[in-house]
């Protein structure tokens, strides 16, 4: 069972702003999907191999060439809410 | 001409190049066939009919001129609302990314356009993917044409429905659990869903990496080999997709069944599966067997597992790569506060961008890959998962394909299991194994339900074997015709 302080940790964790209704919602609905996962501990996998790439690909390296993207620097740019200033995106301090 | 939206990619490329009828002539009856239903089903959430039709006039120019781009030219289609369009706003039906154009079209879309696809417009989704019912977009739910108290699936809801309509001719989706597969069967039409890596994920905004495919919607099997053809194969910007021989997968129609070993799982036909579905699917595979296939029950013991599986490995995939979006990298800035800091801003771009599934699904991934639950969530699914592999592995050598049911139950009700994510996810039991495999599979129309709801088969087959899917999907067409 995932109390409602544990819920928050995992947000915090997430960056993640949730109200008190959604931290009470997601305690319930977060441990029914934990248990029922737990199904897993049933089966033997002692010596079994970890697949995280199912077609069997290693190491795949792209050609050290420069290539050129499809879109021009402003559009990339106009992609974004923020304020651009020479070139770039303006945010907030990361350190005061 | 009215009527022209209800022909399939191979009939209307026929009439084209014949010059019965224009490309703008086909697009005005897909524009009619939206603006006749879409207020009531919601397949489309983006449709610019100037730009649709001008796209058309200047195919119809090329074409005019002498050239021929294949059988895709001019041919209306449908997009999914996660593939990037250059200059086409592209949401993932979240609030998250309301207002985002992309400034370059997705792998596959350059693809298509190549090929001369013609763009009716974006369709409805689960936002970022995350769903079985379209029911989670900020665009409002898609409704099934067959019961509109019913959900089409998801997360490709909305495209399943497009074709289903006739709002356009063919169309997009992607199926990372079941995406494809499972609209298509809830809407009584073709979905092809392809080996992982067959086709370029690139532009494509990512769910559970270990798990995307891009797949597509048609009204028959050969317009699905129609389509594979125009997009699958190797692309330098998705390193998933070997540099592997495409084949011309419509080389495989007009084959037959005879001699062909069909196996049946099953753990597919038991426990959880209406009975109805099962009897539907198990009807026409007796057809297939009087077409002179050979059918044999074979045993996929760990099927029971695969859910819990994908639960772990999936939100695990997606808690990260959603990461991005922050309100800076991508996404949009806050608005209903003013932060204090960066932190505080990370925190409300994210709570106010993301609807509650994604918020859920996030945070299911973010606890799995927390110290102390790594080994005991994520590699313990990833290694379970390599026991799923070996059942396939073990049923392909004593046969060709296996055939089972798509989904457990035909269209369920709108609403019913939207606050229940856990049955919500039983929808996928019967596809999400095959994605654990990296498998393709065909989903064909099987037949009716006694309450006149789709009811669809798949066609499974060993990796890049694409071709067999067709094969064996055509002849399921054929027997119930």
């Amino acid at each position: 069972m995932l109390t409602e302080e544990q819920v928050r940790h995992v947000a915090k964790l997430a960056r993640l702003s949730l109200t008190d209704e959604e931290v009470k919602k997601f305690s319930g609905q977060l441990s029914g999907v934990l248990e029922y996962v737990d199904i897993l501990k049933e089966v033997d996998t002692e010596g079994v191999e970890i697949t995280s790439q199912v077609t069997g690909l290693k190491n795949v390296m792209r050609k050290d060439e420069v290539v050129r993207g499809d879109a021009e620097r402003e559009e990339l740019l106009a992609c974004s809410e923020l304020e651009i200033d020479s070139n770039q995106v303006k945010v907030m301090n990361a350190i005061k | 001409m009215a009527g022209l939206n209800k022909l399939t990619i191979s009939e209307a490329a026929k009439g084209l190049r014949e010059g019965k009828f224009l490309c703008e002539d086909l697009m005005k009856d897909c524009l009619a066939g939206v603006k006749a239903r879409n207020m009531e089903i919601n397949a489309f959430v983006f449709v610019d009919e100037k730009m649709a039709l001008s796209e058309a006039k200047a195919m119809d120019k090329r074409r005019k001129k002498g050239e021929d781009l294949g059988p895709l030219m001019g041919v209306p289609c449908a997009m999914k609302d996660i593939f990037n369009t250059r200059g086409v706003k592209t949401t993932c039906c979240s609030p998250m990314l309301k207002d985002f154009v992309p400034p370059y079209d997705a792998t596959v879309v350059k693809r298509l356009r190549d090929a001369g696809m013609v763009m009716v417009g974006k369709t409805n989704m689960d936002e970022f993917a995350c769903g079985a019912s379209t029911e989670h977009s900020c665009f409002g739910v898609t409704k099934n044409p067959h019961d509109v108290s019913r959900v089409a699936g998801g997360s490709s809801g909305g495209s399943a429905a497009a074709v289903a309509c006739d709002m356009c001719v063919y169309a997009l989706g992607t199926d990372t659990g079941g995406s494809v597969r499972q609209p298509a069967s809830l809407c009584g039409v073709v979905g092809m869903k392809v080996t992982y890596g067959r086709v370029s994920r690139s532009g494509v905004t990512a769910m559970a990496s270990s798990w995307d495919t891009v797949g597509h919607f048609a009204k028959s099997v050969e317009d699905s080999a129609i389509i594979l053809n125009a997009i699958a194969g190797h692309d330098d910007k998705d390193a998933t997709t070997p540099d592997r021989e495409v084949p011309d997968y419509t080389s495989f129609l007009g084959k037959g069944v005879k001699g062909l070993k069909i196996g049946l799982p099953k753990e597919y036909f038991g426990e959880g599966v209406e009975k109805e579905v099962s009897d539907v699917v198990k009807n026409v595979v007796k057809k297939l067997e009087g077409a002179g296939a050979k059918v044999v029950e074979v045993s996929l013991p760990m099927t029971k597992y695969a859910v819990a599986v994908y639960y772990v490995t999936m939100p695990a995939e997606l808690s990260a790569n959603l990461e991005r979006f922050d309100g800076i990298r991508y996404g949009k800035k806050p608005s209903k506060s003013a932060p204090q800091d960066l932190v505080e801003y990370y925190f409300a771009a994210r709570g106010e961008g993301f609807g509650s599934e994604i918020k859920r699904r996030i945070m299911i991934g973010t606890y799995v890959l927390s110290a102390g639950y790594y080994d005991a969530y994520y590699k313990k699914a990833q290694r379970v998962r390599t026991l799923i592999i070996k059942d396939f592995e073990k049923a392909f050598e004593k046969v060709d394909v296996l055939i089972a049911p798509v989904s457990p139950f035909p269209a369920f009700k709108v609403g019913e299991f939207v606050d229940d994510p856990l049955k919500m996810y039983m929808a996928d039991a019967l596809t999400i194994p095959v994605s654990a495999a990296g498998l393709p599979a065909i989903a064909v129309p099987a037949g009716m339900s006694v309450g006149g709801l789709p009811i669809g088969l798949q066609v499974i087959a060993p990796q890049f074997e694409e071709g067999r899917c067709f094969r064996v999907g055509e002849a399921v067409e054929k027997v119930q015709r």
